[in-house]
């Protein structure tokens, strides 16, 4: 194996494939964090509605759940790129594929990000109903209303419980980024290809990416594994696992 | 990788103990074909007329055509009357490595012979001669490259027609927006839904798209050449043997005038699936290039420096 | 709002979309046997207290864990023939085709995932029961063949079946070696008739319907053979 091709001038737009590299991997991060608060606020929110017993807030986090878990990634991807602007309103259309900056991007965040937030719902909700009942009752026994149970039982403790499933469902975003190169967004993967095809350096540039994904995996497990020992719920030992 | 190199490593050897023993003077491709009893066409799925799928989707084409005619000889040179064809699809970006690592053993589409590529595969004798153009809405206004300054052009992945647009780009500081794509049906739908203005691409195939069109009035093709792309058939390299069935196959198509024939039926005819006409008469340098078949290939850029 | 759409294009394309199935279903079925078969035996090895067959193991499972299954589907599609014909000083690259280059892809990565569920399932069987085989004079073959396994497979069928779900999402992502799936038939009739939105939204009301059929049964399955507590 010889990487000397890294440093050579790219075939286009400046720079060397080293710089395409970094640019692959820039996207990748970008795609999977905005995902990500996407997938994590719209999960939590949709998980507590989940643990209620209000059936107007169980009902559509359910409904959600059930029909973004249901259709694979690469569908609502497609689906989000090349079917809603043509089903919205014309104005609105032909602003998401010429107006819009970079549509190929967002149309990937917001696919991956609704995704897996039904994703991060089920974790949010199993979290929450791990914690025994008894103790909600405790707390409504002491004079404190629902939601300052979930506001001060529920929600912290619940958290504290799933941190080991949320860290793997950001590896699993991390990942799934790829799934974005079929809509056009030059990610890691896809810029692994491009660079294939123009220095037919394939062995090389695939193992690249795959040591640059296996080590940006396992730095999330360590950092994530540090945060748990910090916040980890004495006798919920291995419990979120 | 290590144990999974030896799975595969013992399917192939699997592979290889069941092969005829009376296939060892042979090497290369078509001892792979006499061994596995299939010989494997890759095919494209929207290069209208060279390979495409029918409404049977079934692959079809000139290049398809071409590549019958290897086939039968194959059969001939082999002894194998019953030999299997095994019909792979490929897209521009698939192409080479999928050639390369033997799931295809020729590539029957529209690729063009260029001297960058010939690092990786050879090439038959040039088929088609054509040249990157771009296709437009007649609506969008644009009436030559320079109108693309800060526009957004799509290009299919993989292609030569990318580079030489890029290296355009460069050049000019047109400052481009580029956004890739799959195969060219793809490409040419980013176009027709106003994702990008414009696609460049060899002439022939856009002319392919423009008619098969839901209004092909609403396109143009515009420009100047950017690049020539003299198209053949895709074949790994170093394998003398093949390579020299296959320039025999298709220098005799020439030879024998069959290939006038050939080129009416796709060129020149009604063509399915929607049985329309490219009415495309044979070009000077196609004819030049039946006349003395050869396989020279062109530059990497285009017109353009790189 | 759909005035301007055909949507007799999905018609007349069934029989090539049902095709396309068939070749998901096939490949969800047999990368699900083989993914559950081989990560069995990496649950086994990872279990193992011999550090020679527990760490070879761990590494195989944490790096398909850590690749995306794209990059994972191009390794098997486009270099993996090619490493071979290195390795075995061979004329010819012996390609084995879209079909099974994916399923092998699938199931070498399926079974890092299916591993890591069995590993759990053989843990959650309490270690008496194997001292009790042992103390009948089973061996540890014998123990783990009729003692731990069955109990473990048990607790885990509604998990791996669950996992056979995202299996057959994670199918149609072979879309980017071209193979025709039921994504690739939709996608190929949608680009060659210029029908993206019909296309694309019958796609994803069949992988739909069939996954929340296939889940509802796992939920109902899980109910019954959960063992009363």
């Amino acid at each position: 194996m010889d990487f000397g091709f890294l440093t050579q001038p790219a075939f286009s737009g400046g720079g060397t494939y080293l710089d395409w590299v970094f640019s692959g991997i820039k996207w990748t991060l970008l795609v999977s964090l905005c995902a990500w608060v996407i997938a994590f606020t719209l999960g939590s929110v949709l998980g507590v509605m989940r643990t209620t017993r209000v059936w107007w807030l169980n009902l559509p986090a359910t409904a959600y759940v059930e029909l973004f878990r249901n259709i694979p990634l690469l569908v609502q991807m497609f689906i989000w790129y090349f079917v809603v602007p043509e089903i919205v309103p014309k104005a609105l259309g032909t602003w998401m594929k010429q107006g819009m900056p970079m549509p190929e991007f967002w149309s990937a965040v917001l696919a991956l990000g609704f995704y897996t937030a039904s994703r991060v719902a089920e974790q949010v909700r199993s979290g929450i109903q791990s914690i025994p009942r008894g103790q909600t009752h405790a707390a409504l026994a002491t004079g404190l209303t629902m939601p300052q149970v979930y506001r001060h039982l529920l929600l912290p403790m619940g958290y504290r419980i799933v941190i080991p499933p949320l860290t793997s469902e950001f590896l699993t975003i991390f990942k799934n980024s790829s799934v974005a190169l079929t809509i056009g967004v030059l990610e890691l993967t896809a810029q692994a290809r491009t660079i294939s095809e123009y220095t037919f350096r394939t062995f090389e540039i695939f193992t690249l990416a795959t040591v640059v994904y296996v080590v940006i995996t396992m730095a999330v497990v360590v950092l994530m594994q540090l945060l748990e020992r910090r916040v980890r719920v004495p006798g919920y030992i291995g419990t979120g696992k | 990788m290590f144990r999974i190199s030896h799975l595969f490593a013992a399917i192939a050897a699997a592979g290889l103990l069941a092969a005829p023993v009376q296939a060892q003077e042979l090497t290369g491709t078509l001892k792979k074909i006499k061994d596995t009893g299939v010989v494997k066409v890759g095919h494209r799925d929207a290069s209208v007329p060279f390979s495409y799928l029918d409404d049977q989707q079934k692959p079809i084409g000139y290049g398809m055509d071409i590549c019958a005619k290897i086939v039968d000889r194959i059969k001939a040179e082999l002894k194998m009357p019953n030999l299997k064809v095994e019909f792979v699809p490929v897209t521009s970006q698939t192409r080479i490595p999928v050639l390369m690592g033997g799931n295809i053993d020729m590539e029957c589409g529209s690729t063009t012979n260029s001297v960058e590529r010939q690092k990786q595969v050879a090439f038959a004798p040039t088929y088609f001669m054509t040249g990157t153009k771009i296709i437009v809405k007649k609506s969008s206004g644009i009436k030559g490259y320079d109108d693309l300054k800060g526009k957004t052009v799509v290009f299919t992945q993989g292609t030569t027609n990318e580079r030489a647009m890029k290296a355009y780009n460069d050049e000019k500081k047109l400052g481009i927006n580029f956004i890739p794509s799959k195969d060219h049906a793809e490409s040419f739908l980013a176009v027709d839904t106003g994702r990008a203005v414009a696609f460049p691409m060899d002439d022939i195939l856009l002319y392919g798209l423009k008619a098969g069109a839901k209004n092909p009035n609403d396109f143009e093709v515009i420009g100047e050449f950017l690049s020539d792309d003299p198209y053949a058939i895709m074949l790994r390299k170093d394998d003398p043997a093949f390579k020299k069935l296959v320039d025999d196959t298709v220098s005799g198509l020439y030879k024998s005038g069959e290939i006038n024939k050939l080129y009416t039926k796709w060129f020149e005819s009604k063509i399915p699936p929607k049985g329309i006409n490219l009415n495309f008469p044979m070009s000077d340098g196609l004819k030049a290039a039946i006349k003395n078949p050869n396989d020279t290939g062109v530059g990497a850029c285009g017109k353009m420096k790189c | 709002m759909f005035s301007n759409f055909d949507f007799d294009v999905i018609q007349r394309a069934l029989p090539y979309l049902w095709q396309g199935m068939l070749t998901t279903l096939w490949l969800t079925l047999l990368a699900m046997v083989g993914g559950i078969v081989l990560g069995t035996i990496l649950a086994l090895m990872r279990l193992s207290s011999i550090k020679a067959i527990s760490v070879p193991a761990g590494i195989y499972v944490n790096l398909l864990r850590a690749t995306p299954l794209i990059l994972v589907i191009f390794w098997f599609y486009f270099l993996v023939p090619i490493a071979i014909k290195h390795i075995s000083g061979d004329s010819y690259a012996q390609g084995i085709g879209p079909f099974h280059s994916a399923l092998i892809a699938f199931t070498l990565f399926e079974a890092a995932y299916y591993c890591e569920i069995i590993r759990a399932g053989i843990q959650s069987v309490p270690a008496g029961q194997v001292n009790a085989g042992y103390a009948l004079g089973l061996t540890y073959s014998q123990a783990t063949r009729l003692v731990v396994l069955p109990q473990a497979f048990r607790n885990m069928v509604p998990i791996l079946l669950t996992q056979g779900i995202i299996l057959f999402q994670d199918t149609s992502l072979v879309y980017v070696v071209g193979l025709t799936d039921f994504m690739g038939a939709a996608s190929k009739v949608a680009q060659r008739d210029g029908r993206l939105v019909e296309m694309y939204l019958f796609a994803a009301l069949i992988y739909f319907i069939l996954c929340f059929l296939a889940s509802y049964t796992v939920k109902r399955l899980q109910l019954r053979i959960t063992p009363p507590r």
